[in-house]
Parts: structure tokens; C-alpha cells; sequence
């Protein structure tokens, strides 16, 4: 499924990075160190991090997007960071679990399967 | 004259949640002098109500103290802060309750006692102590610098609650004095560096939350005496101060 899609439907607000992009599935962790050693390229990462860091890993990862949960905003500097590398940053007043389950019943499913 | 100080500055008193009741200053200081230790810091969750205490204790059994804190971030990292004075701790201790939301409950998370000199308990702190303050890993480590203290990564090989368990990496900016490795990494893997923090000066103290566990784990400095421009130079290996051995 496209990004595009996807923010249109949940009403995700847009902080920075291309929106064109293809999604693969999703990882939720809040853990870091986990995301990179679990997330797949192209993941939809869901978190309430917002440290400068989420921006790295997102890099590192090749994940098509990062979604903040519970209203929360990026930092400055993540966000300024995000904007330099082409990373899309997202947000939603949503919790983790309604958002996941929102994604899922779109078909966006995790790694496992 | 340089000497060397065996020393264990992170332990956690009555006042942290998780720290046991029998963990009151006076005993703390009691089993540092028992453990051979000469110099120690108290380090509890988001505060330094005990330090006080601690003042006289430490002066009772001949035991250097230093001023501190386990201050926990926004992204639920874990900085030890350590102060040559009371009164930058308690500055310190201001920006953290100005940015500490939520009451502690007692059953769930355990008391949080307040000793007082003669120790005996003063008060119990109501806060979550626990709990996670709003501030970013890089305003705690700006702020303790501007107090004039020393900022330490704590148990950064944990994946809870560590800088590189919860950032993934260590964030390049981050203006840290050192970093902590846990005792169980020592035990674990038998060895005693740890390769995700390449360039930082590596110490290891006990964290101690039980009385047995105090200066189980430790880390010797060669300084002059125990205080914050001291320990920096021995962080940094300058003149002739280190970090000689932990353990
Ligand atoms: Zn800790
Ligand atoms: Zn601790």
C-alpha cells in the first residue's frame, strides 16, 4: 500500500519527508536497539520516541516512515534533521494499539507473517 | 598527593521505589566503610532527598560523598548526575520536579522514604519517582554541566532504560562525562569493554538497590581527592589522574 493511502484515511499529520512511498508492513517498539534489530526496509515504524535518534534509524533502516503516537511532535532538531534526509515524519492523536489495529485491518501487517 | 579511592557512586536509597527499606543513609554509609569503599554517591530516581543525610553519615565512618542523582528523560534514558555540593543538587532537583508529572503508589512500586539526620523517617515523597520527566537526555546533560556537575550514561549495555537500549546508539552530540557498564555485563560476557561506546571513558559501579550489594562492584580513581574536577580530570586521563581499575 502506498503512504499517500494511508495518511489520507487515518488522518495523519504530514511534519516532513516524501509521502510517496511504497509500505511493506509496520514495526511498533519504543526501544530503539530494537527497531534496528528487528524493523524490515520499507516498515512503517510506529513509536512515541521523538528524539533526534528516530531520524538515524529511519535512515539506517530504509523504513518507508516513522508515525508518532498520542499526539506527540518531534523534537526540533528531529524534525530539522528529518527534513534534511528525506524523512517522513508523521503524527496521530491515536494510541499505539488503535492506530496498529487500524493498520492492520487496512492490511498493513508486521513482519511475522 | 594522588591516591587511589575505591569507589561505588550508584546506589539507590529508601527513597528510590525499588530501593530496599533497609537502605537508609546511615546503613549505606555503615556497609560502604564495611565493603572497604572510600568514597560513594547516592543515586536516586529523580531525586536527592537523602542526600542530606548522608552528609554526616559519611563523616561518622570516614567515607567520601559526592551529591547525586539518577535523573530519567523524556525517552526514558537514565543520566547518573554527580555534584561536588548540595546546592547544585538542588538545583538540579528543581528543573527535574518542574518536569516530573504523576503520584507514586506505594503498593505497586514500593515507599518512597525520606530519612532525616537521625535516621529515622521524615516524610514519604508522594511523586512518581519512577516515572519519566519531560526532559530530552541532551537538556539533563546540559543542565547538570551548567550546576557544574558530571554527567554519566547509566548501565548503557541494559536495553531498558539505557541510552543506546532506548536511542539505539549513542546520539553524537551528546556531551557525556562517561559511560556506566552494569555489573552483569562484566559477569556475562567476561569482558570489560563495551564496543558500542568507542571513545568514552568506561566506569562501573554497584547500583545497588539491597545493602549486600553495595561496592560489590566498583571502580578505582587515582585523584587527589574525591571531587567533581577531580573525577572530570580522571575521565579525561589528565594529569596523571584515571581511572586505574573496576571491577
Ligand atoms: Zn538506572
Ligand atoms: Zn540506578
Amino acid at each position: 500500500m502506498n503512504l499517500k493511502d494511508i495518511i489520507e484515511r487515518l488522518d495523519l499529520k504530514v511534519y516532513s519527508g516524501n509521502t510517496d512511498r511504497e509500505v511493506s508492513g509496520g514495526y511498533a517498539s519504543d526501544l530503539l536497539s530494537d527497531v534496528i534489530a528487528n524493523a524490515k526496509p520499507d516498515n512503517l515504524w510506529i513509536t512515541l520516541q521523538t528524539h533526534m535518534n528516530i531520524v538515524a534509524v529511519a535512515n539506517l533502516k530504509e523504513l518507508s516512515g516513522i508515525i508518532l503516537i498520542n499526539n506527540r511532535e518531534p523534537e526540533e532538531t528531529t524534525l530539522s534533521k528529518a527534513k534534511e534526509e528525506d524523512i517522513t515524519i508523521l503524527s496521530t492523536g491515536m494510541q499505539c494499539f488503535e492506530l496498529v489495529g487500524k493498520l492492520y485491518e487496512m492490511g498493513i501487517h508486521g513482519n511475522g507473517e | 598527593m594522588l591516591k587511589e579511592y575505591k569507589a561505588d557512586f550508584h546506589i539507590h536509597s529508601c527513597l528510590s521505589p525499588c530501593g530496599d527499606i533497609q537502605m537508609t543513609p546511615k546503613a549505606i554509609a555503615e556497609q560502604a566503610k564495611a565493603n572497604g569503599l572510600n568514597a560513594i554517591c547516592i543515586c536516586d530516581h529523580n531525586s536527592s532527598e537523602n542526600t542530606a543525610a548522608a552528609i554526616e553519615a559519611c563523616k561518622q565512618n570516614g567515607i567520601e560523598l559526592l551529591f547525586g542523582m539518577e535523573v530519567n528523560s523524556k525517552e526514558e534514558v537514565h543520566t547518573l548526575a554527580l555534584f561536588d555540593d548540595i546546592h547544585s543538587l538542588n538545583e538540579l532537583q528543581k528543573t527535574v520536579y518542574d518536569n516530573l508529572n504523576g503520584e507514586n503508589d506505594d503498593e505497586t512500586f514500593g515507599y518512597q522514604m525520606v530519612i532525616n539526620e537521625d535516621d529515622e523517617i521524615a516524610d514519604i515523597n508522594p511523586r512518581l519517582l519512577i516515572g519519566a520527566t519531560e526532559l530530552t537526555v541532551e537538556t539533563i546533560v546540559d543542565r547538570i554541566h551548567e550546576l557544574g556537575g558530571i554527567a554519566l550514561a547509566s548501565h548503557v549495555d541494559r536495553e531498558r532504560f539505557s541510552l543506546i537500549g532506548q536511542l539505539g546508539f549513542i546520539p553524537p552530540d551528546l556531551k557525556l562525562d562517561g559511560v556506566e557498564i552494569s555489573p552483569n555485563y562484566i559477569r556475562k560476557s567476561m569482558r570489560y569493554d563495551f564496543p558500542m561506546a568507542p571513545g568514552f571513558t568506561q566506569v562501573t559501579f554497584s547500583d545497588a538497590h539491597f545493602l549486600h550489594d553495595i561496592g560489590k562492584t566498583f571502580t578505582i580513581f587515582l585523584v587527589e581527592k574525591i571531587t567533581v574536577s577531580e573525577i572530570k580530570k580522571a575521565l579525561e586521563n589528565k594529569d596523571g589522574r584515571s581511572v586505574i581499575a573496576y571491577s
